[in-house]
């Protein structure tokens, strides 16, 4: 371990430099965790006396049609949004490093919906999805095709995984080019005079390289996913403050600071935690056991 | 260079594909330019051209108070992530203690834990202060520092050589003085990646703002105004697309002047 070793006062400073920190990770973090699981087996409105529950919270949770749809709907988003990112940004990010002409600019180009805000951008969305006169069933109308609900019941789901993934691809090419441009030539070179196809040294050679690259932008895809929520609130709202397509955030969001039901959101915060950490956790069995070829 | 057709069909494949990033934008300026008459005429490049969707939103909604609101609120969190990440970086990369890399690996790990759990007693926290309906909830948090920075900060950090501090510190400089004299200013490339990272993520936020500040339109984000604009326009849709780019031109401006940083800050972050 190298660097400096702190004397006499010194160490008051390092303690000042570092409390900033210190006070998130006790206060912001772990202390929040903790506040969080307890606030879990009380019923508090914020306005009366809070009221212990026990496991109440938890166990109503399998039986509230909400909670079970907002879950289903999280399961099945990120199913489909994690692929499909990856494998998107994957494909920009290889097409990119063969040197194509242009290459700053379609760097540029793909990276403008990361910058912008979804917010934003979801109003435009709306309109490229709305039924009567939206821009996506007008250009279907053309050919021929019948208007589609595009945020109807049947086709919600994939209508905001796409909008997602537009936003997203942007990112995951920048981290995988980085990660490709840092393979080093002479690899593709040994395996050019080795007679190995395009297809042999994306499998050999690119792979196996970009392994922890891709292992760790499938856990924070998958991170992202769990936690989606721009695009879909403001896709999917309805009149009454609900959602056509209730994720798990937005139902942490709606029972907790909407109505103030502190108990409820806390469970279902920690039900969303420990979901991810699963997540997560698997991915580094997966890297653990296959990552390191 | 010979020119293979694997190469022309690369080629191709991207074309279609930045298409498809930029032709939502290309069609949000052109449907703000047309009057409202005009809002279902499918053609590109709009009959009557008109910026009077752009006054016309200012005076349904205080736009002018939101960008404010946006941009303060935005500016007071980047200070506070650049000074509290750096402050923390600078120590993780050059001073030696106990228990440095556990504490930076607990830093890391954070990074996978949902905002929802920390928002719910946070929210409560702000509210028995009295701060619930004002901006603090939204830049306090700022100051106190953060995984992504603080490891962007330091992997910069690390690139300085120790010499330096070193030299300055038998000339008899406080730690204090090495962070401010020669880390931060030799760390400009660096904390100006992150500073446009940190005014990007607090720019775009909707949901601590959502908490916040649902409602009120003098204090909001333009996020929440937005958001409230869609609601009470819906299906205008040159008003909502003027109203739509005043959020995503400055940052889309900031990202095309600064966008060397943008794709270093980002690929160090992959990088891990």
């Amino acid at each position: 371990m190298n660097g400096l070793r702190p004397l006499g006062r010194e160490k008051l400073w390092v303690l000042v430099l570092l409390a900033p920190t210190l006070l998130g990770l006790l206060l912001g973090t772990f202390g929040a965790i903790f506040s969080t699981l307890g606030l879990s087996v009380f019923d508090w409105d914020l306005l009366t006396k809070p009221e212990f529950v026990g496991l109440q919270n938890y166990a109503e949770l399998p039986e509230s049609r909400l909670f079970g749809k907002a879950l289903w709907n999280t399961v099945t988003f990120s199913a489909l949004y994690v692929p499909l990112v990856m494998a998107a940004s994957f494909c920009v990010a290889l097409l990119l490093n063969r040197g194509v002409r242009g290459e700053k600019l379609f760097r540029v180009l793909y990276f403008l919906p990361v910058v912008s805000s979804p917010t934003a951008v979801g109003l435009l969305w709306i309109w490229i999805y709305s039924e009567d006169n939206g821009v996506l069933n007008a250009m279907l109308g053309m050919l021929g095709v019948e208007p589609v609900k595009w945020l109807g019941a049947k086709m919600v789901l994939w209508s905001v995984v796409i909008a997602n993934t537009w936003g997203a691809i942007g990112e995951g090419m920048i981290i995988f080019l980085a990660g490709l441009q840092a393979i080093p030539r002479e690899h593709y070179e040994v395996a050019r005079l080795d007679g190995a196809t395009t297809w042999q040294r994306l499998f050999y050679v690119t792979l196996p390289a970009m392994a922890p690259s891709l292992f760790f932008q499938a856990v924070l895809a998958t991170i992202h996913a769990f936690q989606a929520f721009d695009y879909i609130y403001i896709l999917t709202r309805t009149g009454n403050g609900n959602s056509s397509f209730p994720t798990l955030v937005f139902s942490i969001y709606r029972e907790g600071f909407r109505f103030f039901r502190m108990g409820d959101a806390a469970a279902q915060a920690v039900v969303l935690t420990l979901i991810i950490l699963g997540f997560t956790w698997v991915y580094f069995r997966m890297q653990r056991r296959w990552g390191t070829t | 260079m010979k020119l293979k057709p694997a190469d022309l069909l690369a080629f191709a494949v991207l074309l279609a594909g930045a298409l498809m990033m930029v032709a939502p934008f290309v069609w949000m300026i052109s449907t703000s330019l047309k009057p409202a008459a005009e809002q279902f005429d499918m053609r590109l490049i709009p009959a009557t051209p008109t910026p009077e969707n752009y006054s016309r939103i200012f005076e349904l909604m205080p736009f002018h108070l939101l960008l404010w609101n946006s941009v303060k609120i935005a500016a007071i969190s980047t200070f506070g992530q650049l000074l509290t990440c750096s402050m923390a970086a600078f120590v993780f990369a050059t001073v030696r203690f106990p228990g440095r890399n556990l504490l930076f690996v607990i830093l890391l790990i954070t990074l996978m834990i949902p905002a929802q759990i920390t928002s719910i007693p946070q929210f409560i926290i702000f509210k028995a202060l009295g701060l619930y309906g004002t901006q603090a909830p939204l830049y306090l948090p700022s100051f106190m520092g953060g995984a992504f920075g603080t490891f962007l900060m330091r992997q910069y950090f690390q690139t300085i050589p120790m010499e330096l501090a070193e030299a300055a510190r038998i000339d008899g400089a406080s730690l204090i003085r090495i962070f401010f004299t020669i880390y931060l200013p030799l760390s400009k490339p660096a904390l100006a990646a992150f500073a446009i990272f940190a005014f990007l993520f607090s720019w775009n936020d909707l949901f601590s703002a959502l908490i916040y500040l649902p409602s009120d339109l003098e204090q909001t984000t333009l996020t929440v105004g937005l958001a409230l604009f869609q609601t009470q326009y819906a299906a205008q849709w040159p008003l909502m697309m003027s109203a739509a780019l005043v959020s995503v031109a400055p940052m889309i401006l900031v990202f095309i002047l600064a966008q060397r940083h943008f794709v270093s800050g980002v690929a160090a972050s992959g990088l891990k």
